[in-house]
């Protein structure tokens, strides 16, 4: 079974919340991903999604799109990326997903990078500038057994996140702003409604995120899906050394249990 | 004559174009696309652009026979379509004024727009003015430093404009932060993309806005010289004023099409903007077409004279119109296209763009290899007056007392 599916399903098993953090590949150089990646298992972290540095990143907010350009400036490519990744697979049991954009993977020749994601052990791929009229050409990924996580906003009509959830594998990235991606005070009120009825719709779990950086947000959301993405926040927390407030996030989640 | 039928219903130019854009664009591109077919059976919405293009920007514009060029050369006749005489000076105008209607139809009330030079910036900023539109430019903090007028230009008509200083502070910066923006603002808000760039449907929609240049030349030509010209030119930045002129000409094959991309310092070096001929398919805003890029995927910076072709990729359909060879795709060097400035000042008392001089300079060239007898139209998109400073720092002026 994927391992991502299977770490979803023990959420739902032990009627706990899913918590995913993001962290840009390269920032700070790939030899610390092994140890980060140890560190957000050991938190608790139910799997990991690996960034991957792009030139034009347009769904992302300035935190990430910083991590980038340090990563780009290291030198990272995508190439380096999966090597690492399998180099390091036997010591790393999190489950890993890959968000990259799609140009990324178009260079990279999708063959090769579906070959390598399965050499590596990724379990799935989010491509933020992929809606799913434009998925067919990444159907190999879907094939090998990679899991392609679907996106749902907040414009998306009822229609809309009816179509894109029937399709959905491994689970539903809920979109909790009208934006990018990046820290936030405040959600709308129209969250919860939103959340409950994308949940509703779904045959696998429902995630938010974007924007979610507080311990309170990550509280607020689970109560209307079955857990968060956090990324911003967690690249600042590695970027200042401040470890301990990811801890934080991620107890955050485990603390409602299901109703 | 084959029937020219791109894009598909999902915006598919072959293999080329598409939408590519964060799940949260895909409401607002989809209205658009309902909004602009509508208008384009709509014959109230067509009366006011028909209007505006003739009493506000001033077409048709003339399609002139250069003589002295044509002596010049020593071949070809060449006609010179002049989208130079535009109300602000080039044709970004004919696009601009047709999205800010669509705007307009949407009960949208902001407009946002990318700008390079500033030409797409500045013909936005008009045409939001005229239909008191809010506008909000986005601009490359580079950029900025190097058009300081054409920033001023836009202030006074009334537009903010925001310096990008995101990535390297240019114009694909100044995209992907106007893409950002509208993400976070798209109830309320149109973008007004300048090229034959980005998602279903805005290549198709500039495009259509654009062809007003081909429809009047092949009028115009027909009137004057009672057949079909033999070849016609254009040059090629994302490629709206090429894509205008080519479009009604593309069924009539007997029409040789020529786009010329900026082959900046040269083609052997990195310093050129000529995606078509270095680039390779890939996707950069919203659109899979031709891109400069390196191995692992990563955009690269282009460069030409010209800030209007200094962008590292080009329309779908020009991608898939290089592919299926309908046009012929070539570069001209910063060098060649100054020295082409300069000719079609002395020659015909006009100053082209530099955009518009690698067309002029392609023209001359092909006009002397075309037998006398036979016919040339080059699109001269802009006016030079937004370069003549950029033009005297490279080649001097005299000293006057």
């Amino acid at each position: 079974m994927n391992k991502l599916t299977k770490a979803l399903e023990d959420c739902q098993t032990n009627q706990e919340k899913a918590f995913i953090p993001y962290i840009m590949a390269g920032d700070g150089g790939l030899d610390r991903l092994k140890s980060q990646l140890l560190f957000l298992e050991k938190s608790g972290a139910t799997a990991v999604e690996l960034g991957i540095p792009f030139s034009d990143p347009v769904a992302d907010g300035p935190v990430i799109q910083q991590a980038g350009i340090r990563s780009l400036k290291n030198g990272t490519t995508l190439k380096d990326v999966l090597k690492k990744v399998m180099e390091i697979k036997n010591d790393v049991n999190i489950p890993i997903i890959l968000m990259g954009y799609s140009n990324s993977i178009m260079a990279y020749g999708l063959k090769e990078f579906t070959e390598d994601c399965l050499q590596a052990g990724i379990s799935g791929c989010i491509i933020p500038d992929l809606p799913i009229e434009e998925e067919a050409i990444f159907s190999s990924i879907k094939t090998a057994g990679i899991l392609l996580i679907r996106l749902v906003t907040l414009t998306s009509s009822q229609e809309r996140i009816t179509e894109i959830t029937a399709g959905a594998e491994g689970f539903i990235y809920a979109v909790t702003v009208k934006g990018i991606t990046g820290t936030r005070d405040v959600f709308g009120g129209e969250l919860g409604g939103y959340l409950k009825k994308v949940k509703d719709l779904s045959p696998v779990p429902v995630l938010a995120g974007f924007g979610i950086s507080t311990p309170d947000h990550v509280r607020d959301a689970i109560q209307s899906c079955d857990g968060v993405i956090v990324g911003s926040k967690i690249i600042e927390c590695f970027e200042t050394g401040k470890e301990n407030q990811i801890s934080e996030l991620i107890q955050a989640s485990k603390g409602l249990v299901r109703k | 004559m084959s029937t020219y039928t791109q894009p598909d219903k999902t915006g598919h130019f072959g293999a080329y174009g598409g939408r590519f854009v964060p799940e949260t664009l895909m409401a607002a591109i989809t209205e658009l696309e309902e909004v602009y077919d509508q208008s384009k059976k709509d014959p109230e919405f067509q009366e006011q652009l028909s209007y505006y293009l003739k009493q506000y920007i001033g077409r048709e514009t003339p399609l002139y026979f250069a003589e002295n060029l044509t002596k010049l050369a020593g071949g070809a006749d060449i006609y010179l379509k002049r989208e130079d005489l535009n109300h602000t000076g080039a044709h970004k105008i004919n696009n601009t004024i047709g999205q800010a209607l669509l705007t307009q139809k949407m009960g949208k009330k902001k407009v946002i727009a990318e700008t390079g030079a500033g030409q797409h910036g500045v013909a936005t900023a008009t045409v939001c003015a005229l239909l008191k539109l809010e506008c909000i430019i986005f601009m490359g903090e580079e950029d900025i430093r190097r058009q300081k007028l054409n920033v001023f230009r836009m202030e006074l008509l009334g537009a903010k404009v925001i310096s990008v200083s995101q990535g390297s502070g240019t114009l694909k910066d100044a995209v992907n932060e106007a893409l950002r923006y509208w993400v976070a603002n798209v109830d309320d808000t149109h973008y007004i993309m300048g090229s034959v760039l980005g998602p279903h449907p805005f290549p198709v929609i500039v495009r259509d806005f654009q062809s007003v240049i081909g429809k009047e030349t092949k009028r115009q030509y027909t009137e004057a010289v009672h057949s079909l010209p033999d070849a016609v030119v254009a040059c090629i930045g994302g490629g709206s004023n090429a894509m205008g002129m080519f479009y009604p000409f593309i069924e009539d094959e007997t029409v040789k099409l020529y786009g010329v991309e900026a082959a900046g310092h040269g083609l052997d070096t990195h310093l050129h903007a000529s995606s078509l001929t270095k680039g390779k398919p890939g996707v950069l805003h919203g659109a899979f077409m031709y891109v400069l890029q390196n191995e692992d995927g990563q955009i690269q910076e282009a460069h030409s004279i010209s800030a209007g072709l200094d962008y590292p990729g080009v329309g779908p359909e020009h991608s898939y119109l290089k592919d299926t060879n309908r046009v012929e795709y070539t570069s001209v060097t910063d060098d060649e296209a100054l020295e082409a400035l300069v000719m079609l000042s002395r020659e015909e008392g006009i100053i082209p763009a530099l955009e518009s001089s690698h067309a002029i300079s392609y023209g001359l060239k092909l006009a002397k290899e075309m037998g006398k007898g036979t016919g040339l139209v080059i699109c001269l998109s802009g006016r030079g007056d937004k370069d003549v400073e950029t033009v005297q720092s490279l080649i001097g002026g005299s000293e006057h007392e």
